[in-house]
């Protein structure tokens, strides 16, 4: 597929980021917030809240993350506006503003002295205004570049290794030279090929930035484990998919940066990437919790290859799933949407799936649902660092 | 047709890619680096996605996967057995 003069239709907002999708969205800052934002979502047709379970009494680098991946979520381009809702108005007060910066409509509510009842009736006044004034938003054409694209694997089997991430990584590879913004995470699922990804470091700064991230997740695993991780790394569903060993499973997941692509740059959990490029983001390799961070860094397509069939979406992310194991694509069809299977049977080139997953993409990215978002997946999972005080 | 892919001529084992391979089976694997075709007797039953190794093992080998160490073996492999957590452990953690 030519890239040189590709596009696709997105939504130009106040800060000039493209999304391509329009959510107004119901942001509970923290779980006591979870029933106002679902009855204003209830009440307002076309608005999404996004129900989780923290932010009460954590504190520090934790919490910093915490209103990190909240305000990100808001900012994300897929996102027109947004209401969001707190048990204390200061904080509300606090991720609104942030937000705000980007231009994009915002209000906040705080249901201290409020109430449940009083508050989801001024929030659903604002939230209906938001969303009849989003509705009316339209696509415009944009350049490639304005895509940011992420990709993360899940339940994978050795098919993933062989068919369904070297699919993202040539996809990687063909969209590299257009100048637009990608990346890749899963650090423990690195280990046994860091070695791979630190020698495709552009500069050695960026390699440095890796190394740490890599050893800092390291100590963590190292302080934390009780026999080893065998129990959990690779999963029970890895091993029923035939993947025997960390190692074997990483160097299957580094497939997903192709074979050309240079890491650009490092980006730690609360970090958004500077420029275009491959950026490597610190991040769990649990499905969600990795995806809930590339939205709040500002992606707006999500490529998730899958082996034994991982059925995660996210709410304001579409989660472009590919698969390479026939068994799964036949048992599993509705959560896939590329099957890249001909692969193994020597039907289909790389470069032809490669193609098959950017044409998908185009596609989600001018509108049509994916089979996460039609299926109803909206997985949104914070990643906490420590216990709350 | 293929029964298992080989990522790199230097591996020690190929992944199964069809449904119900037997003990006994020939099998016809495709290197996927280089192109070339490889012809295996199956020695176990191997589901797929499984692994079966494609060179003689002996316990405590480096077992290669991509061209690169994926772990030692705790057991001897022979051609065509199915490789996995009862012959292959982690090197790390």
């Amino acid at each position: 597929m030519d890239l040189k003069n590709s596009s696709f239709w997105g939504f130009k907002r106040e800060n000039g980021r493209i999304g391509v999708r329009n959510h107004v969205l119901i942001l509970p800052v923290d779980d006591l917030s979870n029933a106002a934002a679902e009855a204003v979502a209830n009440n307002i047709k076309g608005t999404l809240a996004i129900p989780h379970p923290y932010g009460r009494l954590q504190f520090g680098a934790d919490l910093e993350l915490h209103f990190h991946t909240l305000i990100g979520t808001g900012c994300n381009p897929n996102v027109a506006a947004v209401v969001v809702i707190c048990i204390e108005d200061q904080w509300a007060k606090k991720v609104a503003d942030a937000i705000a910066a980007t231009g994009k409509p915002v209000a906040y509510f705080g249901i201290e002295q409020h109430g449940d009842h009083d508050t989801i009736m001024r929030a659903s006044k604002k939230a209906k205004e938001f969303v009849q004034w989003a509705s009316e938003l339209r696509r415009e054409e944009r350049p490639l570049k304005d895509l940011w694209v992420s990709t993360k694997c899940g339940e994978s089997d050795t098919t993933s290794g062989c068919g369904a991430n070297p699919t993202v990584g040539n996809a990687f590879d063909k969209m590299y030279d257009h100048g637009v913004t990608m990346c890749f995470g899963e650090t423990t699922e690195l280990t046994g090929g860091e070695h791979l990804v630190a020698a495709r470091c552009r500069t050695p700064e960026v390699r440095k930035k890796f190394q740490f991230m890599f050893d800092r997740y390291q100590a963590v695993v190292e302080a934390h484990k009780t026999s080893d991780l065998r129990d959990s790394q690779p999963t029970k569903g890895n091993i029923a998919g035939g993947l025997t060993t960390i190692e074997e499973k990483a160097l299957g997941n580094i497939q997903k940066i192709g074979r050309k692509c240079l890491v650009d740059g490092v980006l730690d959990k609360h970090e958004v990437p500077t420029g275009p490029g491959l950026w490597f983001l610190d991040s769990s390799s649990a499905a969600a919790e990795m995806v809930t961070l590339c939205g709040a860094a500002g992606y707006t397509v999500h490529f998730f290859p899958t082996g034994q069939g991982n059925v995660i979406g996210n709410p304001i992310l579409p989660v472009i799933k590919l698969c390479a194991n026939p068994r799964t694509v036949r048992t599993m069809s509705e959560h896939i949407d590329v099957d890249v299977s001909g692969l193994l049977r020597k039907e289909m080139s790389p470069d032809q799936a490669g193609d098959a997953l950017l044409e998908s993409m185009f596609r989600t990215a001018n509108g049509r649902l994916t089979a996460a978002e039609a299926l109803g997946h909206r997985e949104f999972v914070l990643t906490r660092l420590y216990e709350s005080a | 047709m293929i029964h298992f892919v080989v990522h790199d001529e230097n591996d020690s084992v190929g992944v199964v890619v069809v449904e119900g391979v037997k003990s006994g089976d020939q099998l016809t694997g495709w290197i996927m680096d280089q192109d070339k075709d490889l012809a295996v007797q199956a020695k176990s039953d191997i589901p797929i996605g499984h692994k079966l190794a494609i060179r003689p093992l002996k316990g405590g080998d480096t077992v290669i996967k991509y061209g690169v160490d994926i772990g030692k073996t705790i057991a001897p492999i022979a051609v065509g057995e199915h490789t996995h957590v009862q012959n292959l452990r982690t090197k790390r953690w």
